[in-house]
């Protein structure tokens, strides 16, 4: 089986849907003759040409409402924003058009915006964005952020195959440092809207989404080597819409939650998990929701800044200690 | 020799247009003017729940436009709000644009959304949202659909002296130019966007001026002669359809209402509504029919009456009709059932 990295994976699954639908094709800006800012796209102008692989001016507006515009027609555009920073020069036409079309107008728009997103690279404050918490709160968005190069690859190709507009939200960090392998001849198609249990555990769950599972893992570690603690990790995949049986069958085995996520603390989406928790799930909790966040400030270049705003394992560590002990 | 004018033969008839066709726009126009007019006396009655938008002087700019899309080959529009002229000529009806603005349950976006927001790619139009200048990107978007597939269809998008100062607008059209996208822009200059003046909109001579930074042909046309705008949007449309590329089209014309029926116009100076009444695009066509004898006052009136005869019935239909009841309410917020609100919510019930 071949081993595929992160980015490899979504980009396989690209290419298998390009293969297998003429209707897809992908827009964004330097994705054609220099393959995209992180060379997702490399090679595919030369594979599918012009046509299907447009060079686009810097107008994440126009990048979105083009899609939307086309895949009315029946295409299924992949628009993909060089950094997902940009996605909010779009959110207009994310929130107000491609959102609502569906429900006011009975327009399909299957669109997916995809891009890279997420921090611990020393982008600075506009190229490290986590933009989830800004498309939650918009009813008739779909939005995915793959952990794995499994589902990297298999969340892409449902998201194309979705009949709704999905925000594809992929970590720059795990692009090339995570490897699985996967075989050529299975056809990967990650389910939206299904969480993944990444580690199995009894004393306490840890709730997450993308590169964040991997510190969340690590710190399950460590609290079963230095404290005999067993958590269980459950990776979202999907926060939109959210997995709310896997959320509250966790929630019901371990009775204690920690959520953690790389974007800053306040209006994040543990706030909404809480929410929920908190509504169907109160009377199986031991202890409060905890939550370990980014702290609430624009992301800081500086690695000692980072570091120190961003959530790193010893913080969930310290986190879990204090839900075990309540 | 005869003298020609012994010789009885009909007069020539102007833009390549038939005498059915010239009353046919004729038609189109007054439909637009009445049937607004018919939504006046029911926002009156509180039966128009929301608010109302006129298009009152400017029926010729949607009206010619839209009559120079080639409906067989799968042409399509987004209008703004003053186009309703041009989604009647694409084949809305009147009931359906009645039971839109009265928000029944059976009206095209089933209570959901209002005025003449709405429309489908069957259709031959579909609607615009509220934020000016996003259905450039996505008229944009429709002609890249075209061009991918090798249809010989175009897209028009309407947007207003108002929509052009939004980053949408710059967006898309120039999106359009560099892909040479078989697409028409349709600016209406009718001198305010709400209070707002033209020249506090941009500081261009004409807006159409701004074609300049897209690298793509304009024209102008008086949008009150209806046979004027369309003769250019046909050629437009031509000028696309060839593989040319986006044409920006600026039609000079007036609004004669305020901005919604609550605005009483207080910042229009004196004279200035009186001195467009005078360029009437009804009016204006009504005398040149007549004068030229491509059609008749009689003929014409036999049109009038029509209109109010479809519009009797229209409004008789739908005015008993119920608004919606809740059932559907939190439906088709996503494609799938699974996936609505609909479940959280009946699970936070039980």
């Amino acid at each position: 089986m071949p081993e595929l990295t992160y980015l490899e994976a979504l980009r396989q699954g690209l290419l298998e849907e390009m293969d297998r639908d003429e209707n897809v094709f992908i827009l964004g800006e330097d994705i054609g003759a220099y393959g995209g800012a992180f060379k997702v796209t490399e090679g595919f102008l030369d594979r599918y040409g012009a046509q299907r692989v447009i060079d686009t001016p810097i107008s994440e507006a126009a990048i979105v409402g083009a899609a939307a515009g086309a895949a009315h027609m029946g295409l299924r555009p992949v628009a993909e924003m060089q950094f997902i920073d940009f996605i909010s020069c779009a959110y207009d036409m994310l929130t107000n058009y491609v959102a609502t079309a569906r429900y006011r107008a009975g327009l399909a728009t299957p669109i997916v915006v995809r891009g890279p997103s997420g921090g611990y690279v020393r982008g600075g404050p506009f190229h490290s964005q986590n933009p989830e918490a800004a498309f939650l709160h918009t009813p008739g968005l779909k939005i995915v952020c793959p952990a794995t190069a499994r589902d990297a690859k298999g969340l892409i190709k449902s998201a194309i195959r979705d009949d709704d507009p999905v925000l594809y939200f992929e970590h720059k960090f795990l692009y090339r440092r995570i490897k699985e392998d996967l075989p050529d001849d299975e056809e990967i198609l990650t389910p939206i809207g299904k969480a993944r249990v990444a580690r199995e555990g009894s004393d306490l769950t840890v709730i997450t989404w993308s590169a964040m599972v991997y510190k969340a893992l690590e710190a399950a570690e460590r609290l079963e080597e230095e404290d005999g603690l067993s958590t269980e990790v459950l990776d979202l995949r999907t926060l939109l819409p959210m997995d709310d049986e896997a959320i509250l069958a966790s929630v019901r085995k371990t009775n204690r939650v920690l959520i953690a996520h790389e974007d800053t603390r306040t209006g994040g989406v543990a706030g909404e998990i809480t929410a929920r928790i908190n509504n169907d799930a109160f009377e199986f909790l031991d202890a409060p929701v905890k939550r370990v966040a980014a702290h609430d400030v624009p992301l800081p270049y500086a690695p000692t800044l980072e570091d120190f705003v961003l959530p790193q394992t010893d913080d969930l560590v310290a986190a879990a200690r204090w839900l075990a002990a309540y | 020799m005869a003298s020609s004018d012994t010789v009885s033969s009909p007069p020539a008839l102007p833009s390549g247009l038939s005498a059915e066709q010239l009353l046919e726009l004729y038609y189109y126009m007054r439909l637009t003017r009445s049937l607004e007019e018919r939504l006046v006396a029911l926002h009156r009655q509180s039966k128009v729940v929301g608010s109302l938008f006129r298009s009152l002087g400017q029926e010729a700019c949607a009206v010619g436009s839209a009559y120079a899309l080639d409906r067989t080959r799968g042409d399509m529009l987004s209008p703004l709000i003053r186009n309703l002229g041009s989604m009647l000529v694409q084949g809305a009806t009147p009931a359906e644009v009645l039971r839109q603005y009265m928000a029944k349950a059976d009206g095209p976006t089933r209570g959901r959304d209002l005025n003449i927001h709405y429309g489908t790619p069957e259709r031959g139009f579909i609607g615009q949202i509220s934020h000016l200048g996003d259905m450039v990107p996505v008229l944009a978007g429709i002609a890249l659909s075209f061009k991918m597939r090798q249809q010989d269809a175009v897209a028009l998008v309407y947007v207003g002296d108002g929509a052009m100062s939004t980053g949408t607008f710059h967006e898309g059209i120039n999106f359009a130019a560099v892909q040479r996208l078989p697409l028409v822009v349709i600016a209406e200059n009718n001198g305010y966007a709400f209070s707002t003046p033209t020249r506090r909109q941009s500081a261009v001579k004409h807006l159409a001026d701004k074609a300049a930074a897209y690298g793509i042909p304009c024209v102008r046309a008086d949008g009150n002669d209806v046979l004027a705008v369309y003769d250019v949007s046909r050629d437009s449309l031509d000028h696309a359809r060839a593989g040319q590329g986006v044409t920006l089209v600026e039609l000079e014309t007036y609004r004669r209402k305020g901005h919604a029926e609550h605005d009483d116009q207080s910042y229009v100076p004196a004279g200035e509504l009186a001195e467009w009444e005078a360029r009437d695009p009804i009016d204006r066509y009504t005398h040149r029919l007549i004068e030229t004898g491509w059609s008749s006052a009689e003929a014409l009136a036999g049109v009038d009456q029509r209109v109010a005869e479809e519009l009797d019935a229209a409004v008789a239909e739908v005015e008993p009709e119920p608004m919606p009841d809740t059932a559907a309410v939190l439906d088709d917020v996503l494609s799938t059932p699974a996936a609505s609100p609909r479940e959280w919510y009946r699970r936070q019930d039980a």
